[in-house]
């Protein structure tokens, strides 16, 4: 059984999607999924609600890196928000508090999209 | 000097073994939650690499993961026998480029080397291949 699950919501034309768990290279896959279908259907608003994930390696990572730029080419953005010190370390690490929008809620990341728009 | 070794097969959903058994051993070892959290995810990264490069997703190759304590240090000792890691893989990228033009790939031997104090490659003499990755005790919280 996979220890991480993810879910899409939608709020105002943006999708959240939630994840939960432990974001590895075995599940990272399951994250794969779920942005090529946002991006299929030209979703390109997206916050990314961490509140219950309890771990990231680069292979997590790597999925934000992947689409980011297409993301923002079409005028969107992946905004992450609700991070546990122990997320926000990882991406800090890295350098990539300049890369992403995180915000500590959620609202605060949707405000941002609605206020752009 | 004590060790303890964990062997596992090299599928990705071995993961979550390999990070229980090091963040287990890290803790007895008497380092706080944050450098357990490091070590963790630098063993994760290196096991990531061997089962991706190395052993290019073969899913019944062999993995041993070697905890080598004394004192004042925590060794993590990771013994394959899969292929040698591309020297271009075992490069950091230039983060500066990298946050300038995002990709996939190559931020998991990057991490390793930020979370550890050491990070080593050697070749046995009876030609199998380990990843050293070396945490000092009083390098804690750094």
């Amino acid at each position: 059984m996979s220890n991480f699950k993810v879910g899409i919501r939608e709020n105002q034309n943006i999708h959240i999607v939630d994840l939960k768990g432990y974001l590895d290279a075995h599940t990272a896959p399951e994250l794969e999924v779920v942005f090529q279908s946002l991006l299929e259907k030209k979703n390109y608003n997206i916050v990314v609600n961490c509140s219950d994930l309890n771990y990231i390696s680069s292979a997590g990572l790597g999925v934000f890196m992947a689409y980011i730029e297409d993301v923002r080419k079409n005028r969107g953005d992946i905004k992450l928000s609700n991070m546990s010190p122990k997320v926000y370390n990882v991406f800090d690490l890295l350098g990539f508090p300049l890369l992403y929008d995180i915000t500590s809620d959620e609202a605060d990341a949707i405000k941002k999209f609605c206020d752009k728009k | 000097m004590k060790t303890i070794s964990l062997n596992i097969l090299s599928r990705t959903e071995k993961l979550s073994n390999v990070r229980d058994f090091v963040s287990d051993a890290a803790k007895e070892f008497g380092f706080d939650d944050e450098t357990v959290s490091k070590i963790s995810l630098a063993v994760d990264e290196a096991c990531t690499n061997i089962i991706k490069h190395a052993y290019e997703y073969a899913a019944n190759k062999q993995l041993e993961i070697k905890v080598i304590t004394n004192k004042e240090q925590f060794e993590v000792v990771i013994v394959h026998q899969g292929k040698l890691l591309d020297p271009k893989l075992l490069k950091a990228p230039d983060m500066k480029d990298y946050l300038i033009h995002p990709r996939r790939g190559g931020l998991g031997i990057h991490l390793m080397r930020l979370l550890m104090d050491k990070v080593e490659y050697k070749i046995t003499q009876d030609q199998k291949c380990e990843v050293h990755l070396l945490k000092n005790l009083s390098a804690t919280g750094s």
